[in-house]
């Protein structure tokens, strides 16, 4: 266990060290993700200029979940995705070999790989709109809410985590579909409205087939003191099985992997 | 020029060829252009109690179907490219051919149109289906989406060109597009129809390019214009297209003058 925290702290060191090397990339990545907050809060802020609740969700309510929206969507773009398209890089070129050499676990060794740390920008950006959207509310929620949101905000990284392993697992048997990965990203665009949103099928698969639901609506009701105690429990225990799963998975596409050069 | 005009087939061919070879991935990049539907659900949600300054469900979902369709239509990635290939110095080896490897791209994303064409068919369909009331019953208008397609394509491809061009002067080249694209997804039409914003916004937003590339074939297709005014905008949208036409140019022979090419 102790190894397995060295060698993430590792791997974080090394990937960051890359990352500040660009200096002035910092700047303008940073101010980019600026940008792309207020264009994700324009279409919120014109639909609510015309209606007071939309779905059962007021305003407020909505910034909640937008703010989980954003925050996710800098650990998918920041870490995640980048780390986990240089494995599709590194099939690609056969360079893979190497990394499975190494003694540790190939697919801990691949997760952490590449951080773009501008998108802690994200974070503070999140971190302003839950303020703004509790003070608009006009309380601030209970420790055991906050708690309850954490939990489910380790179930949703973890399902996110996931989804982006099996989506890599894929590129091991058809290399060509390592686009894949950014179809999800552009597919988790959904995540950023309640799940009450949706209606029919759409419902049922955004809840179930690919949980977005769980990502950003869960813990946004968590935090507003309105999920009830089983639908939490359901949502973690889902997660890990969803996580045991994609490890599954991961094990036996990389089993079956034939190396490219040799 | 000539020679370009002469070699243009054979680049249509050869770049059609390339789109049918790379089919997988060309349909998910195709299936990511998913943004339109995403917004499509938020404002199908706000108008199930009615309609929103003159946007029903039905008008909404033929708004952000025609949306998606025009993206579909006139997509181009120049840019990428561009970037791509100056800081890996391939650039260099396309500038020894003697036609402007401007023309080859713009023939690359010309050519992929048939093959978006499959993916975009199916959307007609259910645009058809589900709001064929809310579309322009003017055949005119419809002739004139010819050109506004092509001015929009255009218009998309000139801007790409320029700013990828500008890669042969700073590295960032690739963010300021990305700034680009920022601000063209909320003037532009693509994430918000231009009515919905308030006034002061709008005002703007129509006197901007940004809503040439989208907003204004998506007007032609639900008929929001009378004939004259119509044509009054496509020769705006052309003129922007002349405009960036001649940045484009600007850009790119300044940015020859200046490039020391990386790499061997």
């Amino acid at each position: 266990m102790m190894r397995l925290l060295r060698v993430i702290r590792a791997q974080l060191r090394a990937s960051l060290a890359l990352a500040l090397q660009y200096r002035l990339e910092f700047l303008v990545e940073g101010l980019l993700a600026l940008l792309w907050m207020a264009v994700t809060l324009v279409p919120l802020l014109v639909v609510f200029g015309a209606r007071g609740t939309v779905a059962g969700w007021s305003f407020a309510e909505m910034l909640v979940v937008l703010g989980w929206f954003v925050a996710l969507k800098g650990v998918l773009e920041g870490t995640l995705s980048p780390s986990l398209m240089q494995v599709v890089e590194h099939v690609r070129k056969g360079t893979l070999d190497f990394v499975l050499l190494k003694p540790a676990d190939a697919q801990l060794l691949v997760s952490l790989s590449k951080i773009e740390p501008w998108r802690v920008i994200d974070f503070a950006g999140a971190a302003v709109i839950f303020t703004y959207a509790f003070r608009q509310i006009g309380h601030a929620p209970s420790a055991a809410d906050l708690l309850l949101s954490a939990a489910l905000l380790l179930a949703a990284v973890l399902v996110l985590y996931s989804i982006a392993i099996l989506v890599v697992s894929i590129a091991f048997v058809a290399v060509r579909v390592d686009n894949l990965l950014y179809l999800f990203q552009s597919v988790f665009d959904v995540a950023r409205w309640p799940s009450s949103v949706f209606r029919g099928a759409l419902a049922m698969i955004f809840t179930y087939v690919l949980p977005l639901a769980l990502m950003t609506t869960y813990p946004a009701l968590a935090l507003l003191g309105k999920l009830n105690a089983r639908t939490a429990l359901g949502a973690l225990l889902g997660a890990f099985v969803f996580a045991g799963l994609a490890r599954l998975i991961w094990l036996s596409s990389i089993r079956r992997y034939t190396s490219a050069s040799s | 020029m000539m020679a370009a005009l002469k070699a243009y087939p054979q680049m249509l061919k050869t770049g059609f060829a390339e789109a049918v070879a790379y089919r997988a991935e060309f349909l998910i990049w195709m299936f990511a252009t998913n943004m339109p539907l995403v917004m499509l659900a938020i404002w199908a949600a706000a108008a199930r109690s009615g309609p929103i300054a003159g946007y029903s469900q039905t008008g909404f979902t033929a708004y952000y179907l025609c949306a998606l369709l025009v993206r579909l239509m006139t997509g181009a990635w120049v840019v990428w490219e561009l970037t791509m290939d100056i800081r890996q110095g391939t650039f260099a080896l396309q500038l020894l051919r003697p036609i402007n490897p401007l023309w080859q791209r713009s023939a690359d994303n010309l050519a992929a149109i048939p093959m978006r064409g499959i993916v975009a068919l199916p959307v007609v369909g259910i645009l058809l289906w589900l709001a064929r009331g809310e579309l322009s019953h003017d055949p005119l208008q419809w002739l004139l989406l010819c050109p506004a397609l092509m001015g929009a394509w255009l218009l998309y491809f000139l801007v790409q060109a320029s700013i990828g061009t500008l890669a042969l002067r700073f590295e960032s080249a690739s963010s300021l597009f990305d700034a680009w694209l920022g601000f063209s997804n909320i003037l532009s039409g693509y994430l918000i129809p231009l009515d919905l914003f308030p006034r002061a916004v709008r005002d703007i937003a129509l006197f901007l390019p940004f809503r040439f590339q989208l907003s204004y074939p998506i007007e032609l297709m639900l008929g929001r214009w009378s004939r004259g005014e119509a044509l009054e905008l496509l020769a705006a949208q052309w003129a922007y297209v002349a405009l960036f036409f001649m940045i484009t140019r600007f850009a790119w022979r300044s940015g020859l003058r200046h490039y020391a090419a990386y790499g061997g």
